[in-house]
């Protein structure tokens, strides 16, 4: 299998006054394409941090991070937008959509990225509901929906724009056991069916269980813990 | 959807607030476009640059002696010359409003202001001939329901009647008159200086000013020295002045509108640059965890300023909107009462206003986003989505 993403030697450090925090020091891995890997570990290890900087939201303080084979720590503040727009899908812990926008409308947030047309945006937004299931709640808003289904909403908004690799964070840490079941399976359908290369955060064992292989991340390290598939 | 949909739907987040602020914004420009009108009306009568007016030094209200009116005549560099008196006037009741009558000197002042009044030939000749003839704007007559050959009584709220000892004159009404827009005559009603100087118990063989072309515009200066030298150090000192900056100081004495009208409106702008500045900067910050999604979906920060800035547009050029079409119903209404008697020509939303009004809403509508946009530009994606 080829890699996705690859971190080498991967430091991060915040400053806080004269203090220097240091989250990773040396982190280093490869995410093969096709993967959906959970990563556990305590409060504070560094798990958003580490999605922040795969996604391209964060950067990192030395060392390199490559997608595709692309150097995405070189790119420009531009260049890494556009990147994020063609080849990331976010979930959020707490859904994240736009309340003034309907379902289909949050949906096609990031289909205004692209130089589609009307017509086949629309299909595109059928698609993405279609698959999460919620194609009857398309002219719904998000108050008008439960929680499960704003993330299932959310889920067809990562995956809308055709994006390789989708990072969540927490995606199931506000639904209750059989919603979070329901999300989760959703996400292993993405990952088994559509080839979506998927690293999900959670604190929920039942949850990581869903993917193919749990890195536990503690001090800045990881330990692998491979899951019968 | 499109960017326009979501600056929309952002803009009407808040219907009550957003409402409000429209309503704030409005009631600006429709003092602005109303006050502005106003005073376009008053101080923008078109005239002749060769035409120039001969008052007294002391104050337009002043009179000077029928004498200067022949002097002035016979100036080198003067075409033609007329004088005039204020008359003061309203018919029946002064609470219907008032009349800009003046008393002329029929023949000369046909000769200075012909190209000024449409007139039939058969109204010429009445009002050349007959004593007690008035003359009268369109828009008066019809106001008043007044008909060619009709007996009309007009007070003086200033001058008392000889003949009878009261405040009214008889006249008939020689002819309606139609003026080319924007034009100084537009709402002057005419009577005769020979009937009024007979009548009057004060002020006789005085003149309220005398009006005059000359030759060329390019002599107007030299033309000016020449009758105010002439009258130096007389009882009676002169000022001569072109017309339209003679228009201008007689709006100015009218209370100095201009500055009314800026700092009203200055004012009112200041007030509505706060509440909507404040409002927008209030509103972005209680999005920044949608701008922090936007920006981590992929939208540029240079989109994400475009859309707040594009929202305040959309906020104030829509209140300008509103505020310019109340403002234009408010003068259609304030032209129908008042028949345009504040001045040259029908009172209306000029094109220059709205011009003026438009550039002023973009410019509030930047002013006010800007902050806010500039906030959501700069706000840092893991900061705004926050730590939980
Ligand atoms: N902007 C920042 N400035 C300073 N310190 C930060 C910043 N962002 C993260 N940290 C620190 O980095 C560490 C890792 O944070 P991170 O949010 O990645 O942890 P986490 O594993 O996601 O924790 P949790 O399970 O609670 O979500 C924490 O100690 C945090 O205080
Ligand atoms: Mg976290």
């Amino acid at each position: 299998m080829t890699d996705l993403i690859r971190l080498t030697d991967v430091e991060k450090t915040y400053t806080r006054g004269k203090e220097k925090i240091a989250i990773f020091e040396r982190l280093s891995m490869h995410i093969p394409q096709g993967d959906f890997i959970a990563i556990m570990g305590p409060s504070g290890s560094g798990k958003t941090t580490l999605l922040n900087l795969l996604g391209g939201t964060d950067r990192v303080t030395r060392g390199q991070i490559e997608f595709d084979g692309k150097r995405i720590d070189k790119m420009n503040e531009g260049q890494l937008t556009n990147w994020r727009a063609q080849n990331v899908g976010f979930i959020f812990q707490f859904y994240n959509l736009m309340p003034i926008l309907t379902a289909a409308q949050n949906v096609e947030l990031p289909l205004l990225l692209t130089n589609l047309s009307q017509s086949k945006r629309r299909e595109n937004v059928k698609t993405a509901l279609n698959i999460v299931g919620l194609s009857d709640r398309a002219r719904h808003k998000p108050r008008e929906m439960s929680g499960g289904q704003q993330q299932r909403v959310a889920i067809a908004r990562a995956i809308v724009a055709d994006p390789k690799l989708l990072l969540c964070d927490e995606p199931t840490g506000d639904l209750d056991r059989t919603t979070a079941d329901e999300v989760l399976g959703t996400l292993q359908l993405l990952n088994r069916d559509l080839g979506k290369t998927i690293v999900m955060v959670t604190h929920d064992a039942a949850a990581a269980k869903f993917a193919k292989r749990i890195l536990h991340l503690d001090k800045g390290h990881f330990n692998e813990q491979e899951l019968a598939a | 959807m499109n960017d326009l949909t979501l600056m929309r739907k952002n803009l009407w987040r808040k219907p009550v607030r957003t409402t409000l602020l429209l309503i704030s914004i409005m009631i600006a420009f429709l003092l602005f476009g109303v006050l502005v009108s106003f005073n376009v009306a008053i101080t923008d009568v078109r005239t002749a640059p060769n035409r120039m007016v001969t008052l007294s030094k002391i104050n337009f209200t002043e009179s000077l002696p029928i004498a200067y009116y022949d002097r002035v005549l016979h100036t080198d560099g003067v075409l033609a010359a007329t004088h005039m008196n204020w008359f003061g006037g309203y018919y029946q009741d002064p609470r219907r409003g008032f009349l800009a009558v003046f008393a002329v000197d029929p023949d000369s002042y046909l000769r200075v202001y012909r190209d000024d009044l449409h007139l039939t030939p058969q109204a010429r000749e009445t009002f050349l001939h007959e004593r007690t003839a008035l003359l009268v704007p369109r828009n008066i007559a019809e106001r008043y329901g007044w008909r060619v050959g009709q007996h009309i009584p007009i007070n003086s709220n200033i001058f008392t009647n000889g003949t009878n000892g009261g405040h009214v004159w008889d006249f008939t009404v020689a002819g309606i008159f139609e003026t080319p827009d924007g034009n100084s005559q537009a709402n002057s009603v005419l009577i005769r200086y020979d009937y009024f100087n007979d009548t009057i118990t004060f002020g006789k063989d005085r003149i309220g000013w005398i009006s005059f072309l000359t030759t060329s515009a390019t002599v107007n200066d030299r033309v000016a020295h020449a009758i105010d030298a002439r009258f130096a150090n007389s009882q009676d000192e002169t000022s001569t002045q072109d017309a339209a900056a003679f228009n201008r100081s007689f709006a100015a004495q009218l209370g100095n509108i201009a500055l009314v009208v800026t700092l009203v409106v200055g004012a009112a702008f200041a007030a509505i640059l706060l509440i909507v500045g404040t409002t927008m900067a209030l509103a972005v910050r209680e999005r920044t965890k949608e701008v922090g999604v936007l920006k981590t979906l992929g939208f540029s920060s240079g989109r994400v300023l475009r859309m707040v800035l594009g929202e305040s547009m959309l906020l104030s050029l829509l209140g300008a909107a509103l505020g310019l079409l109340a403002a234009a119903g408010v003068l259609y209404i304030f032209s129908r009462i008042n028949g345009g008697g504040g001045g040259g020509g029908g009172l209306h939303l000029y094109p220059s206003v709205v011009g003026v009004s438009a550039a002023i809403a973009l410019a509030l509508g930047l002013v006010t986003g800007l902050l806010p946009a500039l906030s959501a530009y700069r706000m840092n994606i893991i900061e705004a989505l926050g730590r939980r």
